[in-house]
């Protein structure tokens, strides 16, 4: 049976608005509510894998009203906020005792959630601009939970440079409304492709890039993550580096070029130098790091580089024309990688918030030997580690294997050469990690932690279980076809097919 | 503040908020809606604030009925929506205006459920920027410690 | 010509937001960034010598249920302005966390400026 799109939206939106107002003796049954909520929209995901659909809200087809579409791109992504997004809450259930209202938390959590889910799911090009300023404000928010001096500094510089960004998509918005005349996507391309593209559509594509852009946190505009990312409690670093920064940063930027506006010869130039930018600059600045997540923050900038690049390497040969097939292979490579890295990032960010709650300290320098007393949160910060520096069996290794064949298929024998350094130096700074965290030896004043157990236990076991897990989908071939190559299809299709828009 | 800006102020809270309301019910006729008449709800409340303390506002609409009336409101407009799916099929269908209850043009009772909704907006952005303004001013009477005399002490609040 | 002195306007909302270094002059700047796109939203729609969107009982005929025509092409597009409304409402949203921020902040570090409050660097 299909499930109603806006129950995606609706049901953490209604539950984010009755759980204020459970206070005091009833916090235990807001904390059952908002995982009751991730966990359904979990299973939600999985059962619209390998669907499409367009809801018309209001029973008002296009010109009057909006609509919510889910094709391949879509229920790929909604499966890794659906991933993460029960991870996270499963492990905030006691991470969060460390903090003051936590029902007011979990409300702003699951508005995240709706915002994301909104901004993958929408078929109307302000419809998205809407849910995206949704998770936006309440990423902020939660940015700053803990109210302390250099959470409250990283949320402002968060804070300014995002509304920077949607301000220029608004305008940017705007600009295409003037240009076409609609405000649906699938209008928009139809316009786009029967009247060219002229100076105020160029300008609103150049926007667009610079808007969500820095919401996918590419490296000319990067600024704010390395501050914002380490300060907020753990299972919201996990969530906004798992999830956030592709849900409203490199799947929209995907779904514009290649729906929308049209692949081209030099939007798909600046989207490989946006990326291998990100990997390069990313991985070399992470190198040098001391704090457990500013560590992992830059990396995240890194493997964003990736997947642009896969993408971008995707759009280059589909713009001029080349084989098909080099195009599909890059961009199962990037698609793949995303969400390869939504599970694994989040993993690791779960298991440094587990070291920093059992240590109380995020400096590499002054942890140690901790492998005898948490074997667990070790063995699953290991499996994790493994997985982003792309060692086989693990997940990372096939996404970053598919990447560097369709680079060389393609004859960018030097993009290849580059993406493998860059793992390399991945592999560096986590020997690093495991090094200083797990090996040597205990200082003294750690003599007496413990292993956290419980539910945050659950959320690493779940996440490290997937992270071998997730192999079998680009080598079983039922799997693959299911998953990852709906997803592949919408994109290819949609710049080599021009006439044939938007699922319908 | 002075005797002459309470007395006037007690006067005119009540047509503020009257004019607000009004706003809010003829939304689907005249421009305003929702959100213009939530937010001259919350304007009469304020001008109570600037006029006689923040003490006094506290003890007529304390701040855990204002955070319930906002919850309750956005509730109330995501129920409307289910039940557009519950009766009409399709999620947001104005299921008044198709079958139940489709009016007269022009009229008060029109439009399905659009009055219903606006009346949800409005209360909840009513009790939301309520709720804003007051928590602002908290803030201020709490950090009055680092200094005296700045110009960030100046705003809505003791002023006596 | 005006959609000309509406991007000078969000350029200079965006010289204050990068430039200045007070919290609250920054906030400013953002501010109005957004009201130079609402502004340029609105105008959009605009029709010279045109009516408000709004139907009057004389043009509306109740038996054939059909708007009179006059009327149809005389009145400004009303998608801009229910986008704006939109706009508007998320910006005021975002202006009351930020000025929150801002005053938190103040109260933890005791000063505005924004090259006092670094503690994150590398």
């Amino acid at each position: 049976m299909s499930v109603p799109l806006p129950m995606f939206v609706a049901i953490p939106l209604v539950a984010a608005f009755v759980l204020p107002v459970l206070k005091g003796t009833l916090k235990p049954i807001a904390t059952v509510l908002a995982n009751l909520v991730t966990l359904s929209l979990l299973v939600l995901a999985v059962m619209s894998v390998g669907k499409t659909s367009v809801y018309e809200m209001g029973n008002w087809s296009i010109p009057l009203g909006i609509n919510l579409v889910l094709d391949g791109l879509s229920s790929l992504l909604l499966l890794a906020i659906g991933i993460v997004g029960a991870a996270s809450m499963l492990f905030s259930v006691r991470y969060m005792e460390q903090y003051t209202a936590k029902p007011k938390y979990y409300s702003l959590f699951l508005l995240m959630v709706a915002g994301m889910n909104g901004v993958v799911l929408s078929g109307d090009i302000f419809n998205l601009y809407v849910f995206l300023e949704i998770a936006s404000i309440a990423s902020y928010a939660l940015v700053g939970f803990g109210c302390d001096h250099e959470e409250l500094e990283a949320s402002f510089k968060y804070m300014v440079l995002g509304s920077i960004a949607s301000a220029f998509v608004l305008f940017g918005v705007a600009l295409v409304y003037a240009n076409t005349g609609s405000l649906n996507m699938a209008q928009i391309s139809e316009t786009i492709r029967r009247i060219g593209m002229n100076t105020g559509l160029a300008f609103a594509l150049s926007l667009f890039v610079a808007g969500f852009g820095l919401k996918a946190a590419l490296v000319p505009f990067h600024a704010w993550l390395p501050d914002a990312h380490p300060s907020a409690p753990a299972p919201i670093s996990a969530m906004l580096s798992g999830v956030l920064i592709k849900a409203l940063g490199i799947y929209v930027l995907a779904r514009l070029i290649f729906t929308v506006f049209g692949v081209s010869v030099p939007i798909a130039w600046v989207l490989i130098a946006l990326g291998v930018s990100s990997m390069v600059i990313g991985v070399f600045l992470a190198v040098g790091q001391w704090d457990f997540k500013r560590l992992l923050a830059y990396h995240s900038i890194s493997q964003m580089g990736y997947v642009v690049l896969g993408v971008g390497l995707g759009a280059l040969i589909l713009a001029r024309k080349g084989d098909p097939l080099w195009a599909s292979l890059a961009i199962l490579g990037g698609l793949f990688h995303l969400i390869n890295h939504a599970v694994f990032k989040s993993l690791l960010f779960l298991t440094s918030g587990s070291v920093e709650m059992a240590t109380g300290t995020r400096q590499l320098k002054k942890m140690g030997g901790l492998v005898e007393r948490m074997p667990y949160t070790r063995a699953t910060c290991a499996i994790a580690s493994a997985s982003i520096a792309g060692v086989p069996p693990f997940n990372g290794f096939w996404s970053k294997l598919i990447l560097v064949i369709a680079a060389v298929q393609a004859g960018f024998y030097l993009l290849a050469a580059v993406t493998v350094v860059v793992s390399l130096v991945t592999l560096l700074s986590f020997l690093k990690v495991q090094r200083y965290v797990f090996l040597g030896e205990l200082p003294e004043n750690l003599e007496h932690t413990q292993e956290n157990g419980g539910f945050m236990l659950a959320a690493m076991a779940f996440l490290a279980v997937l992270c071998l897990a997730m192999s079998l989908l680009v080598l079983h071939p039922a799997l693959r076809e299911v998953v990852l190559q709906p997803a592949v299809d919408v994109l290819v299709r949609a710049a080599t097919a021009p006439t044939a828009v938007v699922s319908q | 503040m002075t005797v002459i800006v309470r007395t006037v102020s007690s006067w005119v809270k009540v047509l503020i908020f009257l004019f607000g309301i009004y706003i809010i019910l003829f939304g689907h006729l005249t421009p305003g809606g929702g959100f213009a008449g939530g937010v001259i709800l919350a304007s009469s409340y304020v001008l109570l604030m600037l006029a006689f303390g923040r003490t006094f506002v506290e003890a007529n609409l304390p701040r855990s009925l204002a955070s319930r009336l906002d919850c309750l409101g956005a509730f109330v407009f995501a129920l409307i929506a289910i039940l557009g799916l519950v009766f009409g099929g399709t999620f947001f269908v104005n299921f008044l205006y198709q079958t139940y209850l489709p009016g007269r043009p022009f009229a008060l009772v029109s439009g399905g459920t659009i009055p219903l909704s606006n009346m949800a907006i409005g209360v909840k952005v009513g009790a939301s920027l309520f709720l804003v303004i007051f928590t602002l001013a908290a803030f201020r009477a709490e950090s009055q410690e680092p200094s005296e005399g700045n110009p960030a002490n100046q705003g809505p609040g003791q002023k006596e | 010509m005006a959609y000309a002195l509406c991007f000078l306007l969000f350029m200079i909302g965006l010289y204050c937001a990068v430039v200045k270094k007070n919290m609250v002059k920054i906030v400013l700047g953002i501010v109005i960034m957004e009201y130079a796109v609402n502004l340029f939203l609105i105008m959009l729609g605009y029709l010279t010598g045109g009516v408000a969107p709004i139907i009057e009982r004389s043009q509306y005929d109740a038996k054939t249920q059909t708007i009179a025509a006059e009327f149809l092409s005389a009145s400004v597009d009303p998608l801009p302005q229910a986008m704006v409304l939109t706009s508007i409402v998320i910006s005021l949203g975002s202006l009351a966390l930020m000025i929150s921020i801002c005053i938190r902040t103040y109260a933890k570090y005791g000063t505005f400026d924004i090259t006092e409050i670094r503690r994150l660097r590398g």
